[in-house]
């Protein structure tokens, strides 16, 4: 078969660019694949023609069957790619563990997890409208509680500049097309993969392509998605997060900073809690916002860290094939080095201390079968201001520290995700307190584990649509 | 592709190489000659110890000169370039590029006439119409290329309206990530493009690849009775000049890029073709200006056919000698075509594009 080829998706219609850049795998070098890079002027003339028309006309019934559907070939069928080319599950795990450098375990929980999304869009939407009958959206008003509502969308696009650490972030626009509003996706350099097998399922089901953009490009393309898109999704660091801080039009996913606090109640059992604390680190190889990067107890944190770091260091890398992998090799070894250097530069302020050294045989950096891989790390910090306690990592790293309960919720800062294991009543109602945390979890639930009824990062329907009122005469 | 085009005649290319060397010999003497030459060069070689009048016989032979540093342009006064033979002519001032301080300046007479009625020559009678006026969307000042453009309108007896756009301000807006201002000054001169558009009969363009984006978003171009563009001022790589030839002209005006600069002239490109990719290939308006393609490590070695490497621009009229200038370009060496018997070069992007990203702006 020749070379894979991703080309730009205009209205659903495949456009081949003249603008081509090669995709390497991240272990051999070679190419697997050549994505078509759309020009910025492209992208801004697709975009002043409307099509969310078409998409509006679907009724939401039939929306919520062609998501079922579209699941079922997501997971098992054998899908369109370049032209004259097919994909199948089995080389959509491979292509994407090539480029990524995911193990094909972890591409598949992955794809579950899409999977999930497509097949239970009913309970998402339910969560997202808080159970309203979502015919309102064929009419554009109706009944909910016996209260009359109406809702109208705010964009006619929803832009989504994507990144490439992980597939399940696909998750959160998916909504957005049962919801009828046509998607523009910018995917990230080492993954157009999944968003682009996503639209092909979705295309098989019967969805109306003129609710799909997909267009690999450069920077100045990524701002023009921004830029023409009345809303739109980015994902990036705290820089990201403040240069759009204040932009109603633009949702912002920048770190998780995802915790787990023990309550001095629970402490002293904390020989128990240490599986979900590992899950919580190091699920989907560590490279998810809703990894755990710092454990927060009020005692024995010294020893806590000793037994979740001869835990963590018992894994290894493993070939991308093995159903044990759980690392995820580093398609850019230079982010690789960096990251291990910005940890080593950190442990140079006194206060801390790299506990899975001791069980690590060799460096935190390593390469295998031409892979570069940082093994997991967690580091013992003496307080939360040490510059390594509240880090967040493309791989599984934690740091732990203690604190006395009362000054968790204080000093903790920002969580996406927050696991607090304990019963204390007290503690519990200063967590539903603060507004720091977006999803809590009470009891030993690891952070990784996600519901799909409640929103987190966000409630897309909100983002998208607007409530009006409305009266109609007798 | 990249070869000698099969159409290109061995004895073309021939008679153009003798031409050229004819042409170096004709303006060495010129420029190095008590009677003819300017400060500059004269003193030049009396501190070089040898007379290139004698020792230069070919373009070849060039390669004795060192590169030609552009901040002569900027730190010596403008007289020293004035030929003996021109003087007590007042010169036209022509500045570069878009960067600010102390600019550097290129004087002329008449080069920039010359230069642009060869160009003419090259432009097709159906798609830029002989009476027919032009609009000049972009950078105007103490540019070259706005004298040109009207001369190019008044030559082929038309005229030409202009809208200011001053790049020094958009590079400065880019630097201070003031994008804002910097879309707003794009809408701004893209508006005032479009007034005219629509109140004055108009048949020919000249802007930049991204200005004419912006029109687009305002008004259908070739809707608007225009039927030859004129491009020039940023890089434009195939899938641009393919997205503005088939979806913004919608392949009903012709679309003529070129690449130039005050301190060449501009070079015109290969008719475009879909079964080039649109790839856009420039040849130099030789004899008067030579592109060379050169290795960036050792600057006296030509690259192969198909290869890239840094451009290397000489230019030879009696009104100005430059050897061997770095421009701050890359591109392929391409072959010799039928209407230009001599090495081209393809796919002019900046210098080092692939390692970091340089301020374009919108001009």
């Amino acid at each position: 078969m020749s070379l894979p080829d991703i080309p730009i998706l205009r209205r659903g219609q495949v456009y081949e660019s003249l603008e081509k850049v090669e995709l390497k795998s991240v272990r051999t070098g070679e190419s697997v694949a050549q994505v078509h890079h759309a020009n910025a002027g492209l992208i801004r003339r697709d975009l002043r023609r409307p099509s969310r028309e078409v998409l509006r006309a679907v009724p939401m019934a039939r929306m919520i069957a062609l998501c079922k559907e579209a699941g079922q070939l997501f997971m098992e069928g054998t899908l369109p790619l370049g032209p004259g080319q097919t994909q199948s599950p089995q080389e959509y795990v491979e292509q994407l563990s090539a480029t990524s450098g995911l193990p094909h375990t972890l591409v598949r929980r992955n794809m579950q997890k899409i999977y999930q999304v497509f097949t239970e869009m009913d309970r998402i939407l339910a969560g997202l409208t808080r159970g309203m009958d979502l015919s309102v959206l064929d009419r554009g008003y109706g009944e909910q509680a016996g209260v009359p509502v109406s809702y109208y969308a705010v964009t006619s696009t929803l832009g989504v500049v994507l990144p490439s650490n992980s597939p399940g972030v696909n998750s959160l626009w998916m909504p957005a097309v049962a919801l009828k509003i046509p998607v523009v996706l910018k995917p990230g350099r080492e993954e157009p993969w999944t968003p682009f097998r996503i639209i092909q399922a979705f295309l098989a089901a019967g969805c109306p392509p003129e609710a799909f953009y997909f267009y690999p490009t450069d920077h100045e393309g990524s701002a023009t998605v921004m830029e023409v898109c009345g809303r739109s999704l980015i994902f990036g660091d705290q820089a990201t997060v403040e240069r759009y801080a204040g932009n109603p039009g633009v949702q912002v996913h920048g770190p998780g900073w995802s915790k787990v606090l023990i309550g001095a109640d629970m402490v002293d059992r904390w020989e128990e809690f240490v599986d979900v604390i590992v899950a919580s680190i190091a699920d989907n190889g560590g490279r998810s916002c809703i990894n755990a990067s710092a454990v927060l107890v009020p005692r024995h944190a010294d020893a806590l860290a000793d037994a979740l770091a001869k835990r963590l260091a018992q894994i290894e890398p493993l070939p991308a094939t093995d159903e044990r992998a759980a690392l995820a090799g580093f398609a850019s070894v230079k982010m690789a080095e960096f990251i291990d250097n910005a940890i080593t530069e950190g442990l140079q302020t006194p206060g801390a201390e790299d506990v899975t050294a001791r069980y690590r045989r060799g460096p935190r950096r390593v390469t295998m079968e031409g892979s570069t891989y940082l093994l997991p790390t967690l580091i013992r910090c003496q307080s939360m201001a040490h510059p390594l306690a509240n880090r967040e990592f493309l791989f599984p790293y934690a740091s732990v520290v203690e604190i006395p309960q009362e000054q968790m919720v204080e000093q903790m800062g920002y969580s996406l995700v927050v696991t607090a294991i304990t019963q204390d009543e007290k503690f519990i109602e200063q967590l539903l307190a603060s507004p720091q945390i977006e999803r809590l979890n009470l009891g030993p639930l690891p952070t990784s584990r996600v519901e799909w009824n409640q929103p987190h990062e966000g409630n897309m329907f909100e983002f998208l649509y607007r409530r009006r009122s409305i009266q109609r005469a007798a | 592709m990249t070869m000698v085009s099969e159409q290109v005649l061995p004895e073309a290319v021939r008679a153009a190489q003798e031409q050229l060397d004819a042409h170096v010999r004709e303006i060495i003497a010129w420029h190095f000659s008590p009677e003819t030459g300017c400060p500059f060069w004269l003193e030049w070689a009396a501190k070089a110890g040898w007379d290139p009048r004698e020792e230069i016989h070919s373009y070849a032979d060039l390669t004795r000169f060192p590169h030609f540093q552009d901040e002569w342009l900027r730190d010596l006064p403008n007289e020293v370039w004035v030929p003996k033979a021109y003087a007590g002519r007042p010169y036209y001032i022509f500045e570069t590029g878009g960067t600010t301080g102390m600019p550097k300046q290129r004087i002329g007479w008449e080069d920039h006439k010359r230069d642009y009625e060869e160009f003419s020559d090259t432009l097709d009678d159906r798609y830029f119409p002989r009476g027919g006026n032009w609009l000049m969307l972009g950078p105007t000042g103490p540019r070259r290329l706005r004298l040109a453009i009207e001369h190019l309108a008044h030559y082929r007896g038309g005229v030409c309206y202009h809208v200011d756009l001053d790049p020094r301000w958009v590079k400065r807006l880019i630097a201070e990530k003031d994008f804002d201002t910097a879309r707003r000054y794009k809408e701004h001169v893209v508006e005032q493009g479009v007034t005219i558009l629509k109140h004055r009969k108009i048949s020919c363009l000249f802007t930049t690849p991204l200005l004419l984006e912006a029109l687009d978003e305002k008004i259908s171009v070739p809707d608007a009775g225009i039927t030859g563009v004129f491009c020039g001022g940023t890089q434009m790589n195939p899938q641009t000049v393919r997205f503005l030839v088939e979806e913004v002209l919608q392949n009903r005006a012709q679309f003529v890029p070129t690449y130039g600069n005050t301190l060449m002239g501009l070079a015109c490109s290969r008719p475009l073709t879909p079964e080039d990719n649109y790839s856009i290939t420039y040849h130099a308006p030789q004899p008067r200006a030579v592109l060379r393609v050169v290795d960036p490590d050792d600057t006296a070695r030509t690259v192969e056919y198909g290869a890239w490497g840094r451009v290397e621009l000489t230019t030879l009229t009696k009104e100005f000698f430059m050897p061997r200038f770095l421009e701050r370009d890359e591109a392929i060496r391409r072959g010799p075509h039928e209407r230009f018997p001599w090495d081209g070069v393809g796919e002019v992007r900046p210098f080092g594009a692939l390692e970091h990203k340089t301020i374009e702006g919108v001009y």
